[in-house]
């Protein structure tokens, strides 16, 4: 007979090691996949998880698209971490990544073509106050009428979704692009642009706005009060609630952050990598992020191994997919074994496995 | 302004619309009673249009196409029982990469199935009670999934609310200390209901597939899961509150079609945003006069349970 | 130190593989999907054209794809490693792909793109594109020659040119054998979503159409149409042949082959260069699927000869007298409308009713 034990403190030693034994793990399973579709499943494995890194043909782009790539996840997921330790359950951050991005690439596009350099910081902070505004939708709904946050936030995804094609299609759209859809090419126009900031690095300034939320998230929880609230709140609420710790503050301000940041990164994203407003602007990162979180333990250092790694898996996947024709589904199926062994084998940190029955007290 | 629009056949159309949304949410609704938040819902439905188109194509029976639905999706959700209540996993986490991994494994199984149609599911034969206005289209006039979905929908009234195995399920999900304590056996139910819910899933994702669009398509679903979800918290987890906010939500994308066909000059965009709008409204509404009974979640909805003895 | 020898004979080992692949040099073809191969509609009939390209040349290509890419910067990612995995020649085939495309064709001056559907070009960048209207023009009048109630349900996606254009071409075809011809436009706001083409589909047959156009890809649309009985539907993007002799009676068809072929040819013989063009049913890019028995004799036999007049370029689909929707003249007796305007079409023309979302 097998069962668990609950450790008296979390095992330091599992704790670096799990997601060692998830990656081995999904290499074996994974492997069973690719060999069953009848691919190398060595080869598979290296290109997805060696070659980005150190592929002598590909590291050199491919490392700096890590940081393209896991920014917004990173970004995002912090903000909702803070709200998921408060039992805010921010499930809109897909939504407010995109009003981040029209309404900071609305504000750089009303003042076209004017050359300052005040226009890109003018439009990080619209995009914050976009994305801001959105979750205050829920947040206010939430304290004022006592409305469910998942339901509005996750719904207001789609009214986003309409919002961002009537926008690339109508407002937003290019004067100058024979009646096409999409907005100007905002990352060639320099005063609104997001470069690599040093090349063949990837960063840009939204890698620089992830690290500095996660730095921020951790002072936040470790030595703020604030932080101690919402911790309290999540672990606790009628403690929290003795404490005169207010439920309606906290929802506020964890929905609003969570929706600044997600804002944030809908805006770098338009100004920088993606370049326009197009129908299809928004990718998932809101959606991804809140696994991004949940990997990274909602501790902002975990955060930032998990959205790497989570970019590892995406931008390695597609190396496989088209170097070895691994179909794009087989890639998302790996992915979620991925995710489904390093949630399994977290709990050998918080427990241990014994076997035989019950020992004897 | 709604001249042209039959409500006959509008209500007729709707009740088609919500069925695969009520189904999903149904399941959920006895999962998230049992105290455990299972966002997989897209996952297992996709992965039950897939193995329902399967296996009705290979068999050529509808019914058989869904009770293989109904099986993938149990199977699927499985994953995440065994995972959530073993290995103690967060279920946020784990429901996400349930999607994830349902939508990517229901590609790979579907690839032989593209472009092929489906034995077809007729409509229920009630002789001449079909003939009747209005109720002989709207009541009499479905095929069999419908009433099973409403069937459904009362059975699980009764189940949660009349049967004892309903009474350890709300005691499960209300505490699992306590059911603990009192000697239910928490794990099994809520595996058992982790299963119930992927099936129903399953079952609405089937019905896409095989009914109402009918064909296997790559991400078909196309987030249908996903109102599913916000359904149930919709119906603040009374089955009658998700037949209710599935059939509103149908009705509206319905309607909002039906208006523009009617050519009714009101803005498309605001006319494509309404259901998601007005689901929101009415809920604020309803959760504005809400007393306590309004805030049905269970207690332990999310949280993991450990039996230390 | 074991570490270092192990990645010097990684590295080796790749040198080793790339110089055998120099050895054959077959030229290497990417494309790049915004959808996945299985979606059995637009980027289906793109890998069926990839596939029509290894069966033209066997071992003188190679030829890889990778499905489901984002338009962005993801895009831009792909299209990079595939320029940096020895790509000769890489088709985008999304038109959201067109700054990416000019982006990484700026980086990689040897590799040559070809993206579908959008305007720019450069010295290693082509655009191609079909002239679907023509195929609309086909579907206007055979929809316009059997529907009964005189109401025709057009499913369109997004307010964008080439859906407004198609609008146009098929009730222009439409109402000229049929003056009473009425068009209903629902907008899905989506490319793909097969459960709202369905209600789409219905709610349009309930409004009295009986003939369904479609500008979305999949097939709930012709379900809904059989299962009411006497509608017609037309296939889009592919000939969705199952759904014939009804209630599909014909379809256009996205026929990228022969262009495909056509233009890894060139880059084996080494006469690539940058073009921008146009195609229609006379270049083959534009297929219309058989006309079923469904339709009358006479009518099969003019919408036939329709096909060919625009194929041949004796007639095309805009000419004039035309008005735009409010009224004002756009074309004048007998002219013809010019590609520009076309392009960027944003207008109804007159006698349909209702607007144009915005």
């Amino acid at each position: 007979m097998i069962r668990l034990e609950k450790r008296k403190e979390p095992s330091t030693l599992w704790s670096y090691a799990t997601p060692f034994l998830a990656v081995a793990l999904t290499v074996l399973a994974g492997g069973l996949m690719f060999a069953a579709l009848g691919t190398d499943p060595v080869a598979a494995i290296r290109t997805i998880f060696y070659d980005p890194l150190f592929d002598p043909q590909y590291a050199a782009y491919s490392r700096p698209q890590l940081l393209v790539k896991a920014a917004p996840l990173i970004l995002i997921a912090t903000g909702l971490a803070l709200g998921f330790r408060a039992g805010v359950w921010n499930i809109g951050a897909e939504g407010q990544y995109i009003i981040g991005a029209l309404t900071g690439a609305g504000v750089g596009l009303a003042l076209y073509p004017a050359e300052t350099r005040l226009i890109f910081p003018l439009m990080v902070v619209a995009g914050a106050l976009g994305g801001w505004a959105w979750a205050m939708i829920p947040a206010i709904l939430k304290t004022r009428f006592n409305t469910n946050e998942i339901l509005v936030s996750l719904l207001l995804v789609y009214v986003a979704e309409n919002l961002l094609a009537s926008m690339a299609v109508g407002r937003l759209r290019n004067p100058e692009g024979g009646g096409f859809p999409g907005s100007r090419n905002l990352s060639q126009w320099d005063a609104a642009a997001n470069p690599e900031l040093v090349a063949g690095t990837g960063l840009h300034w939204g890698v620089i706005a992830a690290i500095a939320a996660v730095i921020y998230a951790y002072i936040l929880l470790n030595r703020h009060l604030m932080g101690f609230n919402i911790r309290l709140t999540g672990q606790a609420p009628r403690a929290a609630r003795f404490a005169g710790v207010s439920p309606n503050r906290i929802v506020v301000f964890c929905l609003g952050l969570s929706g600044a940041l997600a804002g944030l990164a809908g805006l770098f994203e338009v100004t920088g990598p993606a370049g326009q407003i197009s129908i299809d602007f928004n990718v998932g990162y809101g959606f991804t992020a809140i696994i991004v979180a949940f990997l990274g333990r909602l501790h902002p250092l975990g955060i930032v191994l998990a959205g790497l790694l989570m970019a590892l898996t995406y931008i390695g996947g597609e190396l496989a997919s088209f170097m070895l024709n691994i179909p794009a589904a087989a890639i998302q199926a790996f992915q979620g074994m991925l995710l489904f062994f390093l949630l399994a084998v977290d709990m050998l940190t918080n427990f241990r496995i014994r076997l035989g029955r019950e020992a004897p007290a | 302004m709604f001249g042209t629009i039959s409500p006959t056949l509008l209500v007729a159309a709707l009740m088609v619309a919500a069925t695969p949304i009520l189904l999903a949410a149904l399941g959920e609704l006895v999962v998230e009673k049992a105290g455990v938040l299972n966002l997989g819902v897209e996952g297992m439905m996709i992965i039950g249009a897939i193995c329902g188109f399967a296996v009705a194509v290979e068999t050529g029976s509808p019914v058989a196409g869904f009770a293989g639905g109904a099986l993938g999706g149990a199977a699927l959700s499985l994953v995440f029982g065994v995972l959530t209540q073993f290995l103690l996993s967060n279920q946020v986490a784990t429901g996400l990469a349930l999607t994830l991994f349902g939508l990517g494994l229901s590609s790979l199984l579907g690839q032989g199935y593209v472009g092929i149609k489906p034995p077809a599911t007729g409509r229920l034969d009630f002789g001449p009670l079909s003939d009747l206005p209005f109720a002989g289209r709207v009541v009499f006039g479905h095929d069999w999934v419908v009433y099973l979905s409403l069937a459904l929908t009362v059975g699980i009234w009764w189940f949660l609310r009349r049967s004892r195995a309903g009474l350890t399920l709300r005691a499960v999900g209300e505490s699992h200390d306590a059911a603990h304590a009192l000697g239910l056996r928490v794990r099994a139910t809520r595996l058992a209901a982790i299963a119930f819910g992927g099936a129903c899933a399953g079952l609405g994702g089937a019905y896409l597939s095989l009914v109402r669009v009918p064909q296997w398509t790559e991400g078909m679903t196309s987030g249908v899961g996903w109102i599913a979800l916000a359904i149930v918290v919709f119906a603040s987890w009374r089955p009658g509150g998700v037949l209710l906010g599935a059939y509103l939500f149908g009705g509206v994308t319905v309607l909002q079609l039906n208006l523009q066909a009617a050519g009714v000059a009101i803005p498309v965009e605001y006319l494509s945003m309404s259901p998601y709008l007005i689901t929101i409204a009415v809920l604020v509404v309803i959760s504005a006069r809400g007393t306590r009974r309004s805030l049905g979640a269970p207690a332990d909805l999310g949280k993991q349970f450990h039996a230390t003895r | 130190m074991q570490r270092r020898t192990f990645m010097g004979a990684v590295a080796t080992a790749a040198i080793l593989a790339t110089g055998a692949i120099a050895q054959d040099d077959p030229v290497k073809v990417g494309f790049v999907y915004v959808g996945p191969v299985g979606d059995g509609g637009w980027t289906y009939e793109h890998d069926q054209a990839r596939q029509a390209v290894e069966a033209e040349y066997g071992d003188r290509v190679e030829t890889v794809f990778q499905e489901s890419v984002p338009e962005g910067a993801d895009a831009e990612r792909v299209m990079t490693q595939m320029a940096l995995s020895g790509a000769d020649l890489i088709f985008t085939t999304s038109f959201g792909y067109m700054d990416p495309t000019m982006n990484v064709a700026q980086k990689f001056p040897d590799v040559k793109f070809e993206h579908a559907t959008g305007y720019k070009t450069a010295e290693n960048v082509s655009n191609y594109s079909a002239r679907f209207y023509e195929g609309r023009a086909v579907q206007g009048f055979i929809a316009g020659s059997m529907t009964e109630t005189d109401k025709i349900g057009y499913i369109a996606s997004f307010p964008i040119p080439e859906v407004i254009r198609g609008i146009n071409a098929a009730y222009l075809a439409a109402s000229k054998v049929n003056p009473d011809v009425e068009f209903n436009v629902v907008w899905a706001y989506t490319w793909f979503d097969p459960a709202k083409e369905a209600d789409a589909a219905q709610a349009l047959i309930e409004q009295g159409a009986d003939v369904i156009l479609q500008h979305t890809d999949s097939t709930a649309p012709q379900a809904a149409a059989e299962a009411a009985g006497d509608v017609i539907t037309f296939g889009q993007a592919s000939d969705m042949a199952e759904y014939a002799p009804m209630p599909r009676v014909s379809s256009i068809i996205d026929n990228w082959a022969p262009y495909y072929i056509d233009r890894v040819g060139a880059v084996i013989d080494g006469t690539w260069e940058s073009q921008s063009v146009w195609q229609g049913i006379g270049e083959g890019m534009v297929g219309i699927g058989e006309i079923t028995d469904a339709v009358p004799e006479d009518i099969r036999e003019e919408a036939t000869r329709i096909k060919e007049a625009i194929g041949s370029g004796e007639m095309h689909p805009f000419t004039g007298p035309i008005n735009r929707q409010d009224g004002s003249v756009w074309l004048e007796e007998g002219e013809t409308a010019d590609d520009e305007t076309l392009l960027g079409m944003d207008f109804y023309v007159e006698g349909l009713s209702g607007e144009i979302p915005n």
